[in-house]
């Protein structure tokens, strides 16, 4: 596997994978080319629907196949699946409980030069509001080969957030165990907690190693699965190191760290801060560029973590 | 066609339009409007046409029907209890808390319904879904679909028109229930729909018009459309709304209102009169 890679990318070679173990069918609104959707069409000619620039269409015809008993994938943008069509999804999809998957691409200011349009920074916010829908943002290739069978397999609607950018692969594909709704401890520390998903969980771990430097010891957490999300994980680090971080690139509204916040005030409150997105829309420009200028970096991420020690 | 299975379908359709004047009355609100335009329809599609099993409704090989005007859910409750899916008397606990008939079809909690609709437009595209399906996997059911006329100013129909055509869905035949009143008057003056026959003509579908009260008309124009290979087929059923309460009929008022008590009785003495009538021929 090449050192980097983009969890759309491996969205797509994993539908390709189990378009052999399990009956699926995959829908798209023309950008089968860059949700990488086209990688299952090439094995699956016959089993992939192009519905063209309409994606209000496409969720409730997806909705439709579901009622049939099939597995269905519907991918387009972040912004168009969860923005655009959020009433079919809610309506046609999740007040059913149909069993549709949502492959959003393209997810988060990573996005780049496109721009704020198609810079998609409320979508789990808006998904997982919606009852009974399961809301996946993975980190890497090998967690979302594994978040893609895993939505397969669960009975129900599933929002899976995808980046546009090339990443790191963090995890080993011979030993990484994925489980709905349950965390994933990257690492221990003592002094505080930072909980991440998406690519914001390879800035967690840079962030832990600049903080290792200054004698500060924190623990990572991966939080892939945000709705049903894993109190347990979190609670538990909340005890055991009495701060809390979150990383998400996502507007700091209703994403991971609300998420989060939700669980620590009716459980365990301890001193909490949120990295993300701070209310605002995004713009155009390198996605690294992008990642600096909105704060969503390691470094960012260490200095929260510095001030959130000190309110212990 | 023999006047007999004529005159059971206009039994039928009169028993369905009683279950759902019951069902508006007794939740005191709800849609008899629509629900009465599109009775016969109803009445043809489950006592005539469509295979399917009530006791047997989750059968993978049979016909589909999807309300796409979900708010007319009086009207196929009344179809649904006729056919067995339910108890009829279920009917009077449509929209109260404790009962599984909810405002609009919900497939989760009422037997018979195929697909969740309510919010205009969706209905269709996912009636596309299942037609397409049949398709895949080489099944020979068939979906019909219900549409309101009001229905067709939802830009999604016009994306779900074009999807059944491209993909040549000639198992899917979907009504228009023409009635020409929307919530805010007519339907021409609030944003015209106009002419719809062009309209699906021009987006490649089989067209057929005809009087949606005319049970022989309703017949034919759906084994026409059985006939036409490649291409999706709308029957544009030019109906009254309110059919069947001379009151309701043509008054856009009715369209989401609950009659009062003696406004049901007189409806439903109307309707018995016709019901009468009917069983002596």
């Amino acid at each position: 596997m090449a050192d980097k890679i983009a969890t759309r990318e491996a969205y797509g070679m994993a539908l390709a994978e189990f378009g052999d173990k399990y009956d699926i069918v995959v829908l798209d609104a023309d950008l089968s080319k860059s949700t990488k959707t086209e990688t299952y069409k090439k094995k699956f000619p016959n089993k992939f629907i192009n519905m063209g620039i309409a994606e209000g269409n496409m969720m409730s015809t997806a909705a439709g196949i579901a009622t049939c008993g099939k597995v269905v994938f519907a991918s387009s943008f972040a912004m168009f699946a969860a923005g655009r069509a959020f009433e079919q999804i809610r309506n046609s999809i999740g007040y059913p409980g149909l069993n549709v998957k949502i492959g959003a691409t393209h997810a988060g200011l990573s996005v780049g030069e496109d721009g704020a349009s198609h810079q998609c920074i409320e979508d789990i916010s808006i998904m997982r509001t919606i009852p009974g829908m399961v809301v996946i943002s993975p980190a890497d290739a090998v967690e979302t080969r594994c978040a893609v069978e895993a939505a397969i397999k669960h009975k129900g609607p599933v929002y899976l957030r995808l980046g546009r950018l090339s990443v790191p692969v963090l995890y080993d594909a011979a030993t990484y165990q994925f489980e709905l709704g349950k965390g994933i401890q990257i690492s221990d520390g003592t002094d505080a907690t930072i909980i991440a998903n998406g690519l914001m969980v390879h800035e967690a771990v840079a962030a832990k190693q600049l903080l290792d430097k200054e004698g500060i010891s924190v623990r990572v957490i991966d939080i892939h699965t945000i709705k049903p999300i894993d109190k347990d994980i979190i609670i538990k680090a909340a005890k055991e190191t009495g701060a809390i971080v979150t990383a998400e690139e996502h507007n700091v509204i209703g994403g991971l760290g609300s998420a989060v916040a939700e669980v620590l005030v009716e459980n365990c409150p301890v001193p909490m801060k949120r990295v993300g997105v701070e209310d605002k829309f995004g713009k155009s420009g390198k996605p690294e560029a992008l990642l600096r200028e909105y704060g969503l970096t390691a470094e960012n991420i260490a200095g929260k973590v510095k001030e959130i020690i000190k309110m212990k | 066609m023999s006047n007999e299975k004529i005159n059971q379908l206009a039994i039928t359709a009169t028993k369905i339009r009683k279950h759902a004047l019951d069902a508006v009355y007794h939740a005191a609100s709800g849609h008899p409007g629509g629900s009465l335009s599109i009775a016969d329809i109803l009445s043809v599609l489950y006592f005539d046409v469509m295979n399917v099993d009530a006791n047997n409704p989750h059968d993978e090989n049979r016909d589909r029907f999807v309300l796409s005007k979900g708010h007319c859910s009086p009207g196929l409750y009344g179809a649904l209890a006729e056919k067995g899916y339910f108890p009829k008397e279920d009917v009077k606990n449509f929209r109260k808390i404790d009962s599984y008939l909810q405002g609009h079809p919900d497939m989760k909690g009422v037997p018979g319904v195929d697909m969740s609709t309510g919010s205009l437009g969706q209905g269709i595209s996912a009636a596309n879904g299942m037609a397409l399906t049949a398709k895949l996997y080489e099944k020979d059911f068939r979906v019909y679909a219900v549409l309101g006329d009001g229905e067709l100013q939802e830009g999604q129909v016009w994306e779900a028109a074009m999807f059944a055509a491209h993909y040549k869905l000639d198992n899917l035949i979907a009504f228009v229930d023409f009635n020409g009143l929307q919530i805010d008057g007519d339907i021409a003056k609030v944003m015209s729909p106009l002419p719809i026959d062009e309209k699906f003509k021009a987006f490649g579908w089989n067209v057929i018009v005809i009087d949606g009260h005319n049970y022989q008309q309703i017949m034919d124009a759906i084994a026409s459309a059985k006939e036409t290979k490649g291409k999706p087929s709308l029957i544009m059923a030019k109906t009254v709304k309110g059919k069947g309460v001379s009151f309701m009929e043509n008054e856009a008022g009715w369209h989401g209102s609950a009659p009062n008590k003696e406004q049901y009785e007189q409806a439903i003495s109307e309707l018995d009169a016709l019901l009468s009538k009917l069983e002596v021929e």
